[in-house]
């Protein structure tokens, strides 16, 4: 299966080298390093609490870790907020919806358009909804929406929480082509949390796989489903 | 339901609305009512409140900034616009105006710097600082006051282009301008770029953070501006309706009355702050002369600004059970049922 | 060496005076910890509270009576609010909640003065506001007895309410519900009854804080601005912290007194109005969460 991609998976453009995150006296994160190659799509799976959400809001500067480096395109990132990182070029989804609830959803996605125009203008001509984004939105197209949001800043660098929770099979398909058309038309990078393999399976190029706030396995979907320390995580084998 | 004109973001309705109310309030107004008291115990005050009340919308209702000291932006304002006059000769009134915004402005950027630390009630608190800080230094720094020992200092009168502005229908006008001015910058604001980065600080900080805004210059903007309208709002509130300068007018009780309108009148919406400020004032009124006119002043004063009190406070709880959008959401409601039927 | 004393007099005078805001602090503390709710009407209710209990005496009731009466009152008050404003606004925001009590403090100044008057009232709690004779024979402070007296009742209200709280099986189950008010509620911990009991207690303790407040300057509407200083207080304390109100109270008694004393004749005065505010906010800058407050560690 070797078809040609529109953007061919080329060289790291994100190396996180040695991070070690803390809160207080528990170990979210274990001198981790792993790297995203440009125009790939990479999967971060592992059980809850393995340090996914934590892993990726380090990237986002959300969380600082106390040891190790990040380094995007080439740039080491110092200390860094998540707005500067925005502006870099790398958007987000949340894990928990993190819309701006009391905002129409063109309002939302213009947030991160930048856009310095009334909304109106687009609300009208789309023929959007004008009421606020929790009201009379499902849960699927929330999830969509902030997709949306984060694909509107035109970042070239995208980080998806669990873009398919709390979905339905046939909304995860249309999801799941959704993403790979991104990567496709425009070569997005996305890095995406999921817990769902058949997706993971699916979609990615490559996975990483954390337990215990430690990178356990790093490579292309097979290679990892053939892990015996991945299906131990998996299975709950007893750790020491 | 939908309007295909639009021009410059603004639906053809807008302009519609726009200039029924210009003409209302530029015309049929002034046509229509004669009497002094209505300028200047009513409209002068109403439109004043309602532009504090912008500034108040501006940082809590849009930014979603718990800030409580309106009041102190007004005094800086008012007691900046007051030396300007005195002290810089020849200065145009608009360009005092102007200038005592920003020095309030300054105020408020100063006074916003903890937002960028806490939220809530612990902001509530630091806000508290600069109202009772900013009264406190015009009150001790004779400066301020010009060193006059009475306490209580005539504020010049208005003269634009060397005609002076002295009776309340000419102050009306003049109020008029810089309110309609300041609304349809602050609706822009809102409507754009501006107010969605102030909006998504407000609904989920850290997710408007991802998407590139800086929370830093969002908030001071926030601050900035909103003390901005309140000092602006001071100085024609202390020149048109006080006709004095006095520390003790912008009191904690004209933050709390401009807290209230921003509260009852509807968060996040820039009708809200005339609304709230319409009822915060007229209730009152009204409250007194049902006192005078049913119960021919049986009723004692203070006990009518008692009940007026109460009420005020049982409204907020109902509201904020109910319909915590305010009156402006209510009068949508009311509106949408009505076009619904005809 | 008579400066050195002068400078311990302003301290005493501050820390004594200090705990005056301790009690009404406390009041806000109790409501925080019970339900996270903060009850921006604490300073009404002890305005409220102070006006009831000097109302009735003023219609011949004796001292003990009036108290009596006075607290159920507070427990009357308290259960409506319970009712009334916090119920209805169970799951929603702390702001919103914070806005609701705002509301509800204008409607206990309002009708307290509807029912009482607006004049001053003066209270005489037989403690008078003047320097106890043997403390300036053996130490020579001038120390005022009212204010001892409000630093006694103070730690002992606060004592008594610690022990409450760490001992009885209601004190344990409002520090379940402190804690998860829904797991509380599903092991069947009366949510409702401790709510009251809470707000009575807040009642409670905003009468004893009014009338300290009252017999020292009068039972006026200004109470509600004094009041107001409780919220630097509980800023430097700590919202859920017991300890942290007092030391707050003490802390920002102490140092208004001594910057109204030493700096307060360089400007005219009146530092005191917003000393403690400015206080705060370089605690805010340096320890948001507070002396005693527990850290909190926001999740993504």
């Amino acid at each position: 299966m070797t078809i040609e991609r529109n953007f061919p998976i080329g060289e790291p453009v994100l190396e996180v080298k040695n991070i070690s995150l803390r809160f207080g006296g528990v170990k979210a994160i274990t001198d981790s390093s792993f790297s995203v190659l440009k125009h790939e799509i990479k999967a971060i799976i592992g059980p809850n609490g393995a340090g996914k959400s934590s892993l990726l809001n380090c990237i986002n500067g959300i969380y600082q870790p106390q040891e190790g480096s990040i380094a995007f395109k080439g740039e080491v990132l110092g200390k860094i907020t998540p707005n500067l990182i925005a502006q870099k070029g790398i958007s987000r989804t949340f894990q928990n919806l993190a819309l701006f609830k009391r905002m129409s959803v063109l309002d939302n996605i213009l947030v991160g358009r930048r856009l310095h125009m009334n909304s109106n203008f687009l609300q009208v001509a789309f023929q959007l909804p004008k009421a606020r984004s929790e009201e009379k939105v499902n849960h699927g197209l929330q999830k969509k929406v902030e997709l949306g949001r984060a694909l509107a800043t035109e970042a070239d660098f995208l980080m998806l929480d669990e873009p398919m929770a709390g979905m339905n099979v046939e909304e995860k398909r249309e999801m799941c082509r959704f993403i790979l058309k991104v990567n496709d038309e425009i070569g997005t990078t996305m890095v995406l949390i999921e817990h769902d393999m058949g997706v993971v399976m699916d979609i990615s190029d490559n996975v990483v796989v954390l337990d215990y706030g430690k990178i356990i396995a790093d490579g292309p979907p097979d290679e990892v489903r053939a892990n015996q320390e991945v299906i131990d995580a998996y299975l709950g084998v007893s750790h020491d | 339901m939908s309007n295909n004109n639009i021009i410059m973001g603004f639906t053809r309705a807008d302009l519609t609305n726009f200039l029924i109310v210009m003409i209302l309030s530029f015309v049929a107004i002034p046509l229509v009512v004669q009497t002094d008291y209505w300028y200047s115990s009513i409209l002068i005050p109403w439109l004043c409140l309602a532009l504090a009340a912008i500034g108040q919308q501006i940082v809590m209702g849009y930014a979603g900034q718990l800030a409580l000291g309106a009041a102190g932006f007004m005094a800086a304002g008012a007691f900046a616009c007051f030396n300007l006059i005195l002290r810089v000769p020849d200065i145009p009134f608009f360009v005092a105006l102007g200038l005592s915004g920003l020095v309030a402005a300054a105020f408020g950027i100063l006074f916003g710097l903890p937002s960028l630390r806490v939220r809530g009630i612990y902001l509530m608190v630091a806000t508290l600082a600069s109202q009772f800080f900013i009264v406190w230094m015009i009150d001790k720094f004779g400066w301020f006051k010009n060193y006059d020992t009475s306490g209580i200092i005539t504020a010049q009168d208005i003269v634009i282009l060397g005609k002076p502005f002295t009776s309340p229908l000419e102050m009306y006008f003049v109020i008029l301008v810089v309110v309609t001015v300041l609304t349809v910058l602050a609706v822009n604001m809102a409507r754009g770029s501006t107010g969605r980065n102030w909006m998504a600080v407000r609904d989920m900080d850290i997710a408007a953070e991802s998407m590139g805004i800086s929370l830093l210059k969002t908030k001071l903007q926030a601050f900035a501006i909103s003390a901005f309208y309140c000092g602006v709002a001071g100085a024609l509130f202390a020149f048109t309706y006080l006709k004095s300068l006095e520390p003790v007018a912008f009191d904690i009780k004209l933050s709390f009355k401009i807290l209230f309108m921003v509260i009852l009148g509807g968060l996040g919406t820039i009708s809200g702050a005339f609304i709230g400020a319409a009822f915060i004032l007229l209730f009152p009124v009204l409250l007194n002369s049902i006192g005078n006119n049913v119960f021919h002043g049986a009723i004692d004063a203070t006990i009518i600004s008692s009940i007026e009190q109460v009420v005020f406070g049982v409204l907020i709880i109902v509201f904020m059970i109910y319909e915590p959008l305010g009156m402006a959401k209510l009068w949508g409601n009311i509106k949408q049922r009505f076009l619904r039927k005809s | 060496m008579t400066e050195v004393l002068f400078f311990i007099e302003v301290v005493v005078a501050g820390l004594l005076a200090g705990t005056m805001y301790s009690l009404v602090a406390l009041g806000f503390v109790l409501i925080y910890k019970a339900s996270s709710t903060f009850n921006f009407a604490q300073g009404a209710m002890v305005f409220f509270a102070v006006l009831a209990f000097v109302g009735f005496m003023e219609l011949g009731l004796p001292f003990s009576l009036a108290f009596v009466v006075t607290v159920l009152l507070m427990v009357l008050v308290g259960f409506c609010t319970e009712r009334m404003v916090l119920n209805p606004l169970m799951n929603q925001s702390e702001d919103t909640l914070l806005m609701a009590t705002i509301g509800l403090g204008f409607v206990l100044e309002g009708l307290a003065q509807a029912a009482w008057g607006v004049e001053v009232r003066r209270l005489d709690l037989g403690i008078g506001d003047f320097p106890i004779e043997w403390i300036i024979d053996v130490f020579g402070l001038f120390v005022s007895a009212l204010d001892l007296t409000a630093g006694i009742v103070a730690a002992v209200l606060i004592i008594g309410l610690a022990l409450i709280f760490k001992y009885t099986r209601m004190g344990l189950g409002l520090r379940a519900v402190a804690d998860d008010p829904g797991a509380a509620s599903s092991i069947g911990i009366p949510l409702k009854n401790i709510m009251l009991l809470v707000w009575s207690a807040a009642g409670v303790v905003a009468l004893v804080a009014g009338m300290m407040w009252g017999a020292r300057a009068g039972v006026q509407f200004a109470l509600v601005d004094l009041a107001l200083k409780a919220l630097p207080v509980l800023i430097i304390g700590g919202f859920s912290s017991i300890p942290g109100a007092i030391i707050g109270g003490l802390i920002i008694g102490a140092t208004e007194k001594v910057l109204e004393v030493y700096l307060g004749p360089f400007f005219g005065g009146a530092i005191e109005g917003w000393a403690p505010y400015v206080l705060a906010i370089f605690f805010l800058l340096y320890r948001p969460e507070g002396l005693f407050g527990e850290k909190i560690i926001r999740r993504v």
